[in-house]
């Protein structure tokens, strides 16, 4: 028997359906994966077994119960049904910790399920446990974590991108083939693209943020992490959708095709044919590896050989994204994070009055990172510079959001570019200069400010690091962009990179591995 | 625009009440000024009359129907408070009643 931590969400669905495994094998074969790899990649905060094996008994339970009702009740079970999941740990599960990466929630335990939770609980998906980011979701790296950096499978001395670091390394290393990010920048696409799996952010409002806890709340989005574009899509079917009880979710219908794109490879190649894709020229930025170039112009270049047309196209306002996100998000995020004081929740420090406690539990409970946003959003929001930054950062977001709208009512299907500049960089290479750090999501930051879905594919390697393909949709394409990223993947399916596997996995698996954070600081001043 | 002083930052973290040693208000001046340097772009685009986006999907008001739902129990919410007193979160004087 193969095993069954390389088997994809899809294949599960289908073997658990004709008895060949069983939900609890399955959950077994990837805690355990999970649980030996853990001091090499530092990818979990926490990890239930005993939770998940129960949760993995009732799937059983309920498959059980279909197969002995029929054919018509086990088609109508879930395709997520007894299937592994890790939700980042900014993801209320009720009982468990949500630390969303911070000593300011150490100890916190969620009194509720967030949304997305109850949704997968009813789907029957078995939640392994909750994975490491960078903290309060601010970061492009990993390595603001409280809890230490995370490493990438494909070479252990590199950063895994952020800030959903731990989710993507959760299915890269095979202990998972499916995890819950949040994208606020990029931190979904970005970590797929630096560990070579797909991840997509979807419309704002397609997903209830009930249960998140909340960064910049006019751009945070919840989305799917998974090997592949049709695992990645039944995912979102089962957490997209109006929730009364975040009322920016939209009450847009999901479309049910989501859970069955092509399985064949031609079929979904072919439906590439006569596409047409925008290749936005801003989107090579100066300072991208000629190497990442290369394999995004190959990747065009597939899709122009299945049919698809690419014109080069121009989003102008482009490099006005970085200064405007800097200033809308930290401006969110100073407003989002004036909760955390030490009251009602997570540890109180400061043995004085109202104010000193304040003022300790804040200063020693944030880390660096988080400082330095609520820094700039309070000075952003303060009197006398509304109007000079945030007001401003707002009309130039209308301007952002247009270039795309142009883009759409000239009928293009989507747009191609690079998810990431870079491939995956050395532990501590950006962290004296947050301004470096905050470069690495120039091509993914636009979509946010923009509302739009977007989805992070693998195309091809990079001496020997994943290197990551984007297609951007227009609002609510989701579908289109999945049917999109499955014929990519018909074309490529005999490249000579898929399914090479995260070339120092087997090293993170050794016991005497040295740790992320051992890996991290032996690195400084190298 | 000006730069931020050592002064200014201190006074930013005072209104987002961050206890910040002074290693960091000297970190942060330097850094706070690096990322407002990047900001100066903006100054380039003429946006009189271009209306500001606050939000991206095109929802009116959303309203539901006023109706009263059990809220979490006492216990659910007070088991994280760092000081209670009976089904009281406790925190320090808040009032100076100067005796």
């Amino acid at each position: 028997m193969t095993n069954p931590t390389r088997l994809h969400a899809h294949e599960m669905a289908s073997q658990l359906r004709s008895g060949e495994t069983t939900s609890r094998e399955l959950a077994e074969a990837h805690l355990d994966a999970a649980e030996r790899d853990n001091r090499g990649l530092n990818a979990w905060l926490s990890i239930d077994r005993g939770r998940a094996l129960d949760e993995a008994d009732a799937a059983d339970a309920r498959l059980t119960a279909a197969n002995a009702e029929g054919p018509a009740a086990v088609a109508a079970t879930h395709p997520l049904l007894g299937v592994p999941i890790a939700l980042k740990d900014l993801v209320s599960l009720a009982g468990g910790q949500c630390t969303a990466g911070s000593r300011i929630l150490e100890g916190y335990r969620s009194p509720y399920d967030a949304h997305i939770t109850e949704r997968l609980r009813d789907v029957g998906a078995v939640i392994l446990g909750k994975t490491n980011m960078d903290e309060f979701a601010m970061g492009s790296s990993n390595e603001h974590s409280a809890y230490g950096p995370v490493a990438n499978p494909w070479d252990l001395e590199t950063v895994p991108g952020g800030s959903s670091g731990g989710s993507a390394v959760a299915v890269a290393a095979f202990h998972s083939p499916l995890s819950i990010g949040t994208d606020t920048g990029g931190s979904i696409r970005q970590p797929a693209a630096l560990t070579g799996i797909v991840g997509m952010k979807p419309t704002y409002g397609r997903v209830s943020r009930y249960g998140i806890v909340a960064f910049a709340s006019s751009l945070d989005q919840i989305g799917p992490f998974a090997r592949d574009a049709r695992d990645a899509a039944s995912l979102l079917h089962a957490i997209a959708g109006r929730d009364e009880r975040d009322s920016t979710s939209a009450p847009m219908p999901v479309p049910d095709e989501l859970i069955a794109l092509p399985a064949s490879d031609d079929e979904a190649a072919a439906g590439l044919r006569g596409k047409r894709f925008g290749l936005p020229r801003e989107y090579f930025v100066s300072g991208m590896e000629p190497d990442v170039e290369r394999r995004i112009r190959e990747g065009v270049a597939t899709l122009e050989s299945a049919g698809a047309i690419v014109e080069e196209v121009s989003l102008p306002h482009t490099d006005y994204g970085l200064a405007t996100y800097y200033i809308v998000a930290p401006a969110e995020a100073s407003a989002n994070l004036a909760r955390y004081d030490g009251i009602r929740f997570g540890p109180r420090l400061g043995d004085g009055d109202v104010l000193g406690n304040y003022l300790a539990t804040r200063g020693r409970g944030f880390g660096p990172e988080v400082k330095r946003r609520i820094m700039l959003g309070t000075y952003a929001l303060s009197a006398g510079y509304y109007d000079a930054y945030y007001l401003k950062a707002q009309k130039v977001r209308t301007l952002i959001k247009r270039d795309f709208d142009i883009l759409w009512e000239q009928g293009f299907d989507a747009l191609v570019a690079p998810t990431s500049p870079s491939v995956a960089w050395r532990f501590g290479a950006k962290m004296a200069d947050p301004v470096a750090m905050y470069l690495s999501d120039a091509c993914t930051l636009p979509v946010n400010m923009a509302g739009l879905p977007g989805i992070s594919i693998p195309c091809g390697l990079s001496e020997g690091l994943p290197v990551g393909l984007q297609l951007i949709g227009a609002a609510w394409s989701e579908l289109e962009l999945f049917r999109l990223a499955r014929g990519f993947e018909g074309v490529t399916a005999a490249a000579d990179w898929r399914g090479q596997e995260p070339a120092q996995l087997t090293q993170a698996a050794d016991p005497g591995a040295a740790t992320p954070t051992e890996r991290a600081a032996s690195l400084v001043g190298t | 625009m000006p730069g931020l002083s050592r002064d200014d930052v201190a006074h930013v973290a005072h209104l987002a009440r961050l206890g910040l040693t002074d290693d960091e208000l000297a970190r942060l001046e330097g850094q706070l000024n690096h990322i407002l340097d990047q900001y100066a772009i903006l100054a380039q685009l003429d946006t009189d009359a271009i209306p500001p986006t606050a939000q991206t999907i095109e929802l009116e008001n959303i309203l539901r129907d006023d109706v009263a739902r059990p809220s979490l129990p006492v216990e659910a919410v007070l088991a994280n408070a760092p000081d209670r007193e009976g089904d009281y979160i406790r925190v320090p004087p808040v009032l100076d009643r100067g005796d």
